[in-house]
């Protein structure tokens, strides 16, 4: 900073660490810091920069079988806690050690910008020795005396489950000693972290909480349909989803609204529950005529207790891309007998509108992937739609079944024929793939921007999680207006990128 | 007892209502009305103690502390999360402990390496897959000056020897291979993760780097973690003075400056709490003295530059007031510019470590007044450096509840609230400006004489955003 005159002070830019930092001062200070670092050789570092690069190098990196390096994976008991909060006035209440839960929270808070409370026992050296019973009762009284909760949603960390702690037990304690009302729903599920992935924490606390509130209370058919939107961490996907089902008649209950929690209106005021799927209605749903669930690989358990234990369709339909939301209207329309309005297929149509006017730029584009599993079979299918070809898909928490799902939706499509599916592969893995069979695009979350930096690739953010771009959560990637987003982001992003790239060319074009 | 002191008693006392009676006379210890002459018997907080079960504590573990604070930004190891892979994922460069180097061939400090326990190593134990993991990251990052081995929960629970495994290979790869065992269930906060994290630089790289030469200036830069920069501003003025900066922990740290510290005259320590310890061995175990400073905000950047120059020759002391005059003008021209728009605004401090005590004087230069203040993961020796800093009747708070923060921001009104991200969003919602002192809301820096005008300006648009004014209440 220039601090000549106190005249000019006052009207100086004030330099934040974006500009300081490539100041003389700090860059000779960087230079001068190295005497103290023991540094390598450049020429040494260089060469191995560029090792990394390599064949060879990919090689060893595919080889490794006992360490992850930027993985896009979370564990169990935050997907526990995105699903429960979903409900309304409900706590989500976790038994274990309580970093977790401080973790939990900001992961969340950052993504989507928005306050989210959840409970920890707060268990430590003592829990671990003689377990964590005593954790839970004062917990549970402690958290309903003070935060008032409809319903307590009990998920675990991995301490709890190493030791082994009873979760089903020490909830009825504490009721029996009356530290809790009787009728508190306080539903539960078993969320190890070294087990599975996010998407599974949130099936197991969805069939958790479905099963524990719905118990004895199989009636008379209601009429609605369930719908199951999974670990959607797009808020404008459920705004979507009731907008579209409103749209066509249908009688609905969302199970799981993320969007009160995670999109609230700014009314000067912090509720601590700010709506949310309505309890009595979560209850009922067990007397809905169908269940549908926007992702597969997040519902899977839920789905099949579904079926089994309330005898009801259940039906993945996954809403990402027009040939998904085709299928998803048709078969929605099939089971509630109301025909797709006007309006839905105006949207198709100015989607599909779109995609026509954008597809020199998208066609024949190669793209590497990498995200959760249900989004990326929406986003391949669509990609091939719009004649783009997947080259890497990595899923650091897919599974087998995801491996043969993607198959066999690639081989549908000629555009399919470059790809090939890493599942349980990293950040690091992709890396490599992408010097050695560099891509035009990548899509991918936050984390991502690493590789956009290390091998210039240009990035569409998309996924979870977003921390360094704001409010993308909030245009919807499901159904029609879905589609036409993500277009748009695809889009605009190749052509950022050509700017970019032909800034001192004639190619410097105004109109595309 | 003066009214003052009653008035907040009482206010704490309203609130604690709200608590089951065990709860709550366990939180009465933590609230308390600051009395900075000292006198008043019930003016002190207890701390370091176990939150209470279901509260909503705002602390994190000692993992956190041990990976996410003291050993994540060393750039030159490798830092392996081990266990489950959500410990690494949630601390992925959420600190912003910036540095120089290239990412994934000399430097590691942004990326997540984890061995991802699954439910085999549970039941088998992780050891063997741990020697496994160390052999190909070895084979993946040669240029790696060191291994981290940061334990998650199960690590301990299973009775893993990572201590073993971590001998027998440091052994062959002539590195240091360093076990953290900074299980999150250890402990009661952040806390304890830190003092497990000096006791290891302690044990495996202290006294080991390489240095040609000392001077009667070389001093070590202890407890900045250079968020957002602040350690090379900090450095800066250390430099401006004369001094030698050998080491900086461990923000932009190498593991040889890890090793080369015990080479210092003097320790120099800004975050005292993540790491006392260490300075207190050195002083034992090498003679050096440390002393702590405060570079936030002029008055006491000046104050600071002055006590450090007292460790040294009449030439320090020299640089030292030709340093003050260089900068005090702009300092000046910083706190003309800004104080008309924040004099007299009242600020509440919710934070760890060092910040809920350093920053009062950075706000007091701007006009404000911190009127609440409390630490997450603090020490009596934290709360005792507080209390004569902090105005008579001003809430001291330890391991506050979300409740509590809610209900001293309902009842105190305070123009702005410094905190973290878990706060954050709820105060946005209340419609009370905001700024986290954790990350600097991805500014910064706001340590020295560079990072004062960035710290003024920060304030300046939390507290006057004319966004504020548009959120419509219900009546």
């Amino acid at each position: 900073m220039e601090f000549d005159t106190e005249e000019k002070m006052k009207t100086i830019r004030i330099k934040d660490h974006n500009e300081l930092f490539q100041e003389h001062d700090y860059l000779e200070q960087f230079k001068n810091k190295r005497e103290f670092e023991a540094p390598w050789p450049k020429g040494k570092v260089n060469e191995i920069a560029e090792w990394t690069k390599t064949e060879e190098y990919q090689e060893k990196n595919f080889a490794r079988k006992n360490i992850k390096i930027n993985p896009a994976k979370a564990c169990q008991p935050l997907g526990a806690i995105f699903c429960s909060s979903g409900f309304d006035g409900t706590m989500p209440f976790v038994q274990g050690a309580q970093g977790c839960v401080a973790y939990f929270r900001s992961h969340l808070n950052r993504h989507f910008k928005e306050p989210l409370a959840a409970i920890s026992t707060s268990m430590t050296e003592d829990a671990a020795v003689f377990g964590g019973l005593n954790n839970m009762l004062e917990g549970l009284e402690n958290a309903y005396t003070l935060y008032h909760p409809k319903m307590l949603a009990v998920c675990t960390t991995c301490m709890a489950e190493v030791i082994g702690d009873d979760l089903n037990a020490y909830i009825r304690t504490a009721k029996e000693k009356e530290l809790i009302p009787k009728e508190l729903p306080v539903p539960f599920a078993h969320t190890p972290s070294f087990v599975g992935s996010y998407v599974n924490g949130y099936d197991n606390m969805m069939k958790g909480i479905l099963s524990a509130i719905t118990t004895g209370r199989k009636g008379e058919p209601n009429g609605k349909i369930n719908v199951i939107m999974g670990f959607d961490t797009y808020t404008g996907d459920y705004h979507e989803i009731k907008r579209l089902l409103k749209m066509m008649g249908v009688d609905f209950t969302l199970l799981s609204d993320a969007s009160a929690i995670f999109d609230s209106p700014n009314t000067g005021e912090y509720k601590l529950y700010p709506g949310g799927t309505l309890l009595e209605e979560a209850m009922d749903s067990i007397n809905a005529s169908a269940t549908i669930a926007l992702q597969q690989f997040s519902t899977m358990k839920t789905m099949d207790y579904i079926r089994k234990e309330w005898n009801q369709k259940a039906l993945v339909l996954r809403a990402i891309g027009v040939k998904n939301t085709d299928f998803f209207f048709e078969q929605l329309s099939k089971l509630t007998g109301k025909p797709i309005p006007q309006e839905i297929e105006d949207e198709r149509g100015r989607a599909v509108d779109a995609m026509v006017d954008s597809h020199p730029y998208i066609h024949g584009k190669r793209f590497a992937l990498v995200g959760d599993p249900d989004q990326l079979l929406g986003l391949v299918s669509f990609l091939m739609e719009m004649g783009g070809i997947p080259v890497h898909i990595v899923c650091s928490m897919g599974d087998k079944k995801f491996e043969e799902d993607m198959q066999s939706l690639l081989v549908e499509s000629p555009f399919g024929s470059e790809a090939k599916v890493y599942a349980g592969k990293d950040m690091w893995h992709l890396r490599s793939l992408m010097f050695t069979d560099p891509v035009d695009i990548l899509i991918g979350n936050s984390y991502a921007k690493f590789l956009w930096r290390d091998t210039g690739t240009p990035l569409v953010r998309m996924g979870f999680p977003l921390f360094d771009r704001h409010h993308l959560h909030r245009y919807p990637i499901i159904g029609y207006q879905g589609v036409l987003n993500l277009v748009t982001m695809i889009v605009n992003c190749v052509l950022e990128e050509m700017d970019r790239k032909t800034i001192d060319t004639a190619s410097f074009d105004v109109i595309r | 007892m003066s009214t003052t002191i009653k008035d907040t008693q009482k206010m704490i006392e309203e609130i604690l209502d709200a608590y089951p009676e065990k709860a709550k006379k366990e939180r009465a210890r933590h609230l308390a009305a600051n009395d900075p002459s000292g006198q008043c018997s019930t003016c002190k907080v207890k701390a370091n103690t176990k939150s209470r079960p279901g509260v909503m504590t705002v602390r994190g573990c000692a993992y956190a502390g041990a990976k996410g604070v003291v050993w994540g930004p060393v750039k030159d190891q490798i830092t392996i999360s081990h266990g489950p892979v959500g410990c690494g994922q949630y601390s992925w460069w959420s600190r912003r402990n910036y540095y120089n180097g290239i990412t994934g061939v000399d430097t590691f400090g942004t990326m997540h390496i984890t061995t991802d326990f699954q439910e085999k190593d549970i039941v088998y134990g992780g050891d063997k897959g741990l020697d496994a993991a160390l052999h190909e990251l070895k084979e993946l990052f040669p240029l790696a000056k060191g291994i981290g081995i940061l334990s998650e929960c199960p690590v301990g629970l299973i009775g893993d020897d990572i201590e073993a495994v971590s001998k027998r290979v440091a052994k062959e790869f002539d590195i240091p291979i360093v076990p953290v065992r900074c299980e999150g269930f250890r402990g009661v906060s952040q806390s304890l993760g830190h003092h497990i994290a000096n006791d290891t630089i302690r044990d495996y790289v202290l006294g080991k780097g390489t240095l040609e030469k000392t001077t009667p200036y070389d001093v070590a830069l202890i407890g900045d973690y250079n968020i957002g920069g602040d350690a090379w501003a900090s450095r800066k003025i250390l430099e401006e003075m004369g001094l030698r900066v050998i080491a900086q922990w461990t923000g932009d740290a190498s593991v040889n400056e890890l090793g080369i510290a015990t080479k210092a005259k003097l320790n120099l320590i800004h975050c005292y709490r993540s790491m006392n310890y260490i300075c207190r061995h050195m002083e034992e175990e090498y003679g050096i003295p440390w002393d702590e400073f405060n570079f936030f905000g002029p008055t006491k950047i000046y104050a600071s530059i002055r006590k450090i120059a007292s460790h040294f020759d009449d030439q320090i002391k020299e640089n030292a007031e030709k340093v003050i005059e260089k900068y005090k003008p702009a300092m000046d021209a910083v706190v003309e510019r800004f104080k008309p728009k924040l004099e007299g605004k009242k600020v509440m401090l919710y934070v760890g470590g060092l910040r809920p005590r350093h920053t009062i004087g950075a706000y007091e230069d701007l006009g404000m007044e911190v009127i609440a203040s409390g630490y997450e993961f603090g020490h009596n020796d934290d709360y005792n450096r507080t209390y004569p800093v902090m105005k008579e009747g001003a809430v001291i708070m330890d391991d506050a509840t979300l409740y509590e923060l809610e209900e001293f921001t309902r009842r105190m009104k305070p123009d702005m609230v410094g905190s973290g991200i878990k706060e954050k969003y709820s105060y946005h919602k209340m419609g009370v400006p905001f700024r986290q002192m954790h990350s600097w809301d991805y500014s910064g820096p706001y340590h020295g004489f560079d990072g004062f005008p960035v710290f003024a300006r920060d304030m300046d648009m939390t507290v006057n955003s004319p966004a504020w004014s548009l959120i419509r209440r219900k009546k």
